[in-house]
């Protein structure tokens, strides 16, 4: 598949390199025990650590530590026994300490990658440089005042992982899967809830083009890109912005630019000359973070199955096609519940009823899979009266508009309505000979040879039985009769 | 006798026999406080808080459940935040701040029945060796020269205020900090005893920071056995500091008294620098002789790198402090000048008001010395340079117990001698940097007035977590020596 794009000189492609923060899930701060709620009152969430007062200590959150490794070792990444945290010096009303503590030199994960779902099924794996732990910055606002900021301290100190991607990506949906993947691997792992909207999954996007084949051109960061929408949407802009520029003869600027969410366009926010020169300089406040291989083996012992080992699993063991196994592990409550459902059943009939019926009525309903007013034990129930001809897909349909309405079980509500199917041959035959002794014009139209008619008549005895009866069983009794 | 004359130990007994109250022993300071008020020792008093603190001690007194450091009257200098006691750090950008929280190292002596007589002067963010850049004006030794009465000495620094306190008999003991001789000098240059312990022994917690990797909490006393005790309190594990020891404290009293017989005594070569003061060299060699007389060894040493320690601290520290000091930027607390602007404006005019030009110097020298295409050449230099002087001791260490150094190239100097010339100013540390920068422990005992009345004393550096044996030497230097002057009483107190 190529991705080259066509400028009037020629061919350009893409290099795209991303830069994700992800909030690391944890009760407290990364070096102090304040709490990390999302939402709370302004500065209501706030030590003497993150306020910065004189005298104050970071002491490192060990969980957050183990978020990290987690982190580390669902992207298959080499985890570093020995990193370091480095001061990164700058001033801001909302940086208290007028410094960052983060990792410079020596992350805590190294190199890793993450195998990517395209479109059309294939897969691409994109290549991680690194994954590093530093402190979150407080908030800055602006509109609250004709003349003043205000600052909020509450994600002052919060944890945050930043995961540096190889110039490996080569197309806006590329990037786009991979934000995704890597989203569902943040989620799967409990290491970050991945919510971009609420800004604890925050990327950066680093853009460059070049001549198919040549070295890597001059690239930009574009920051402030806030969901993967926007990840696509600036990125579209900036080749664009990139081409003109190249193309015209000019030279794209190494610069630091921010993505504008109302305009849709990205725009300079400081060139390399005024970029910051943070003086890192490793912590003096806390010491090198040292941890043995078994602390690393321990962790590994505790991870769950990641969506990529999900998705070979199910269609290797459920036989489940490429696409319904990639739908069906896009959240992992969603493989839970097929898994689930699927005891004892077909477990591509049951994927079809998740994927399209399950999730279709939740999705009209605006639900959340975990408010489901159907659970996957009672799904399971009703796919398998499906499989035990107990009722046909057609009734099935009907008693799951049920279930979505009452949260009931299918059983009961079969039991209630009577829609068992009608097995008893007697009564089968006795439908089917009444529709013949009503119809003898059609039975003469299809023994000299219409075929086709052959629907009319099942048709016909489904509409008599109220659709009770099993479509296979009348099908035969009708094949015999009007023989 | 004065009750302010007292020792620390002296002032236990009497208390314990009720031959006074601690009230009374904290009046007797706050009395002596009012009277040498001159000295401009302390910025923040707080008698009030000292004498309801006595009055707590004298309750314990009277029911028997007494503390270790039941009565005790301290000065505190003013880098350790003291809950709800404005902690100025000397400087007009903290110049109103008051924590509200205690640091570790204070809360465990008041714990202990310490009394906080108030908030000892020192140079600004401890930036000094002579107390003369504190922004609330500079300390007075309470030491005369004989021969230029009129001229008033340095007490030293940066813990000039407490080392001058003690000196004074403004208090009977007092915290400092030692960042570079921080409390080495001071003690020297007053006649008191001044013990930096090893880095990681006192918790950093709520002591404001100047450079993190060398800073440590210590304690003044006017004898070796006081020191040891104060030490006990001052020392210990705390969770809230990960470079703190999470080693056990022994008691260091039991070191005094001790026979050194066998120890062995480190002379380094490279500490007979050229220009040193006959007098220097001479209190040198007399405590050589008395170490002797004791029955140790003397072994001579050799510590190779010691001519790139004060170039190496001169770039570490000004670095930690470029970057600690970046939160005074007038946005949360502390001093913040808005004059219109935008926010580089207020934090150009309320960091140019708030700190002086010593202060002002070591942000631009660190800076400077962490920006990149000068990073390596500095900083990383400089930490390499850092781990060399460690193995000089490392190496020194198997071959010696402790090593006996002048504590300061000279005795005091004049006020205003020195303050325009930096570098002259930072040779005064030339013989005490490297032991911050090997995280040593280090003691300075006093021993004798100089032909000028000036104080001279020696210092002992020991080996990591060994400040039992730098008790134990120093109280029989201090044996030896029987330094007996008193600043206002002449020799013959």
């Amino acid at each position: 598949m190529s991705n080259l794009i066509k400028g009037n000189t020629g061919e350009w492609e893409m290099v795209i390199g991303l830069e994700v923060h992800a909030q690391v899930t944890a009760q407290s701060k990364l070096f102090s025990g304040a709490a990390t709620e999302f939402g709370a009152e302004p500065n209501t969430q706030v030590s003497l650590v993150d306020a910065a007062m004189p005298g104050m200590l970071p002491v490192i959150n060990e969980y957050c530590i183990e978020q990290a490794v987690r982190t580390g070792l669902g992207m298959n990444a080499k985890i570093n026994l020995h990193s370091v945290f480095e001061r990164k010096n700058y001033f801001y009303a909302d940086l208290p300490q007028g410094y960052q503590i983060s990792q410079y030199l020596h992350p805590v994960v190294g190199l890793g990658e993450i195998e990517i779902d395209m479109e059309d099924g294939s897969t691409r794996k994109i290549g991680v440089t690194r994954l590093h732990l530093e402190q979150d910055a407080g908030k800055s606002i602006h509109d609250q005042h004709p003349t003043k900021s205000f600052v909020d301290l509450n994600r002052s100190g919060c944890a945050l992982m930043e995961i540096v991607s190889e110039p490996d990506m080569r197309s806006p949906e590329e990037a786009a899967a991979y934000l995704n993947k890597l989203r569902m691997i943040l989620r799967y792992l409990g290491t970050c809830d991945g919510n971009m909207e609420e800004g604890s999954m925050r990327c950066d996007v680093n853009l460059s083009l070049r001549r198919p084949g040549e070295e890597y051109g001059t690239r930009t960061e574009t920051k402030n890109v806030n969901s993967i929408r926007a990840v696509m949407m600036s990125i579209e802009y900036e080749t664009q912005r990139q081409m003109e520029v190249l193309e015209s003869g000019g030279q794209v600027v190494q610069e630091t630019r921010l993505w504008d969410p109302n305009k849709l366009e990205t725009r300079s926010m400081r060139s390399k000359e005024d970029a910051h020169d943070y003086r890192y300089f490793p912590c003096p406040d806390l010491l090198p973070l040292e941890f043995d291989q078994a602390y690393v083996d321990k962790i590994k012992a505790t991870l769950p199955e990641l969506p990529d080992q999900k998705k070979h699993r199910f269609t290797q063991e459920f036989g489940l096609s490429l696409y319904d196994a990639s739908v069906l592990i896009a959240e992992q409550n969603r493989a839970f519940y097929f898994e689930e459902a699927a005891k004892g059943n077909d477990p591509k009939l049951t994927a079809n009823w998740v994927i399209n019926e399950l999730l279709g009525a939740l999705n009209k309903a605006g639900l959340d899979l975990s408010e489901s007013p159907v659970n996957a034990k009672q799904l399971g129930q009703l796919v398998a009266r499906i499989s035990d001809n107990t009722i046909s897909g057609k009734i099935a349909k009907d008693v799951f508009a049920i279930m979505v309405e009452t949260s009931q079980d299918p059983d009961t509500i079969i039991e209630e309505k009577g829609l068992k199917q009608v097995t008893d041959t007697g009564a089968i035959e006795k439908i089917v000979d009444e529709v013949i002794a009503e119809n003898p014009k059609m039975v003469e139209e299809y023994r000299s040879g219409k075929d086709k008619l052959f629907g009319f008549f099942v048709g016909q005895v489904m509409k008599k039985s109220g659709g009770k009866i099993n479509p296979a069983a009348a099908n035969e009794l009708l094949k015999k009769k009007l023989a | 006798m004065s009750l302010t004359d007292l020792t620390i130990k002296g002032a236990l007994e009497g208390l314990k026999k009720k031959e006074f109250t601690a009230v009374e022993l904290n009046q007797a300071h706050i009395d002596a406080m009012a009277k040498h008020k001159d000295l401009n020792c302390y910025i923040t008093e707080t008698a009030g808080h000292a004498l309801t603190q006595a009055a707590e001690s004298d309750k314990r007194y009277a029911s028997g459940n007494t503390l270790k450091l039941d009565g005790i009257p301290l000065g505190i200098k003013d880098i350790y935040c003291t809950k709800g006691i404005r902690t100025t750090v000397a400087s007009r950008i903290l110049e109103n701040f008051v924590p509200t929280y205690e640091s570790t190292v204070t809360s465990q002596l008041f714990a202990a029945g310490a009394t906080c007589l108030g908030k000892l002067n020192l140079d600004e963010f401890a930036m000094g060796c002579s107390n003369e850049t504190s922004y609330f004006g500079n300390v007075i030794s309470p030491w005369k020269s004989k021969s230029e009465p009129n001229k008033q000495l340095v007490p030293g620094g940066s813990s000039g205020g407490s080392a001058a306190a003690v000196a004074a008999r403004l208090c009977m003991g007092a915290t400092g900090t030692d960042t570079g001789g921080s409390i080495r000098q001071p003690a020297a240059l007053t006649g008191i005893v001044g013990m930096k312990p090893t880095y990681g022994r006192c918790s950093r917690w709520g002591i404001v920071a100047f450079a993190s990797s060398l800073d440590q909490a210590g304690m003044f006393a006017r004898t070796v056995e006081d020191t040891a005790l104060l030490m006990n309190h001052a020392c210990g594990h705390d969770e809230k500091d990960s470079t703190s020891s999470p080693r056990e404290v022994p008691d260091f009293t039991q070191s005094v008294g001790q026979s050194i017989k066998g120890l062995k005594v480190g002379i380094p070569d490279e500490y007979r620098i050229d220009g040193l003061p006959e007098e220097i060299t001479a209190e040198w060699d007399k405590g050589i002789e008395w170490l002797k007389s004791e029955g140790a060894e003397i072994v001579r040493i050799s510590l190779p790198h010691t001519k790139y320690a004060l170039p190496t601290y001169y770039i570490i520290n000004p670095a930690e402090a470029s970057s600690n000091l970046a939160r005074y930027d007038g946005v949360r607390y502390g001093l913040r000048v808005d004059e219109g602007g935008n926010l580089n404006d207020m934090y150009e005019k309320t960091r140019a008001a708030g700190f002086g030009p010593e202060v002002r110097r070591r942000i631009m020298v660190g800076t400077y010395a962490l920006s990149a295409g000068y990073y390596d050449a500095y900083y990383v230099k400089a930490q390499k340079t850092r781990r060399l002087i460690l193995q000089d001791f490392e190496k020194a260490y198997e071959k010696c117990d402790f090593i006996l150094t002048p504590p300061a190239p000279s005795a005091a100097f004049g006020i205003g001698e020195q303050i325009d010339d930096p570098i002259q100013m930072y040779l005064n540390d030339v013989f005490t940097v490297t032991v911050n920068l090997a995280g040593l422990p280090g003691l300075t005992v006093p021993t004798s007035l100089n032909s000028d009345g000036r104080p001279l004393g020696l210092q002992l550096i020991g080996r990591s977590f060994d400040e039992e044996t730098l008790f134990r030497a120093g109280a029989a230097i201090e044996k030896c020596a029987n330094f007996k002057a008193h600043p206002f009483k002449g020799d013959a107190a």
